[in-house]
């Protein structure tokens, strides 16, 4: 009866239960993201300069984050870069783009001032380093989109390691 | 120009799985029973859902008590455009019930038909899910007395 005192025996008590946290968003890229995740469908990888301090952002925001200036135009950037760090992935999580283990890495590209963030593979992962000169491994063209996944992922040129001078100032 | 602009859905989603704790975990596995459970403070007082602690002494709490599965709405806010993952697909009221036996108030749905039939004051029964798992789901929803 309601107000008295519970004897009678729990049987599996509820010791736990699933919070789902779910936000659907419509993410709008905005001009310049726009005209970076575009190029990406022509197998471009487009940056912009800052007219301030002359510094290469990939991809751009149309701004430059140090002077706070706009940028002005865009800047084609290789589709090969140098590894400046990186992790092992080890430990499986839902929607892994591969069975563990495989690498992501920061990518300086050539001709950019900041790294961009990427899969390396072709190379067992003990092998991954700093240093190690990677190009994009681009979908088949008919695979082509708007889309950061155009590049599958990064894979070694075979060139020797760039010096850690040449990318000391974009750790 | 906005027409030009690329966009897309992005969805972030937590899967988690959280210990309840014995408090709310005895909550829970009264509302899987077919019971609202609150807690009995030293000084007399029934708290619906059940705290680990006393809100006024800071004692530790444990005296179990079954609640009614009615009560009174003390307070409330139509939701006139219910959204994706709340209780009820149709307009429906949140409201702030105190059961039978309880001194504090719960928050729950309540399935009233339309604005004009919430008030403050108004007497409410609980509506039980067709299955019950230990989840505050397991209450559909409260529903005004009277009504089925």
């Amino acid at each position: 009866m309601s107000g008295d005192p519970i004897t009678k025996p729990i049987t599996k008590p509820i010791t736990k239960i699933e919070t789902h946290v779910r936000f659907d968003f419509t993410i709008t890229a905005g001009k310049h993201l726009t005209s970076y995740l575009r190029g990406l469908a022509r197998k471009q990888i487009l940056g912009a300069r800052c007219d301030s301090c002359a510094k290469v952002y990939v991809p751009s925001r149309g701004s430059c984050p140090t002077c706070g200036v706009p940028t002005s135009g865009e800047v084609e950037l290789s589709d090969r870069g140098t590894v400046t760090t990186f992790c092992i992935i080890n430990i499986p999580f839902g929607r892994m783009p591969f069975d563990p283990p495989y690498a992501a890495a920061a990518i300086l590209l050539d001709g950019s001032d900041i790294p961009i963030f990427h899969l390396v593979r072709g190379i067992p992962v003990d092998e991954v380093r700093m240093g190690m000169r990677v190009k994009a491994a681009w979908v088949a063209n008919d695979q082509l989109a708007p889309t950061l996944q155009s590049i599958q992922w990064f894979e070694p040129t075979g060139e020797s390691d760039a010096p850690f001078e040449s990318y000391a100032d974009h750790l | 120009m906005t027409a030009d602009l690329l966009s897309a859905p992005y969805v972030l989603e937590y899967t988690y799985t959280r210990s309840t704790g014995p408090v709310i975990g005895r909550f829970l596995t009264g509302l899987r029973d077919g019971a609202i459970v609150g807690v009995r403070t030293a000084g007399g007082k029934v708290i619906v859902p059940p705290t680990e602690y006393d809100p006024e002494t800071g004692a530790a709490l444990g005296e179990f008590v079954d609640v009614g599965d009615a009560g009174v709405v003390t307070s409330w806010g139509w939701i006139a455009e219910p959204r994706r993952y709340q209780p009820l697909g149709r307009p429906f009221a949140w409201a702030l019930i105190r059961l039978d036996g309880a001194d504090t108030a719960m928050l729950h749905a309540v399935d009233a038909g339309s604005e004009t039939a919430m008030r403050t004051g108004m007497r409410v029964v609980v509506r039980w899910a067709e299955e019950r798992k230990g989840s505050i789901r397991d209450i559909e929803c409260f529903e005004p007395e009277g009504a089925a």
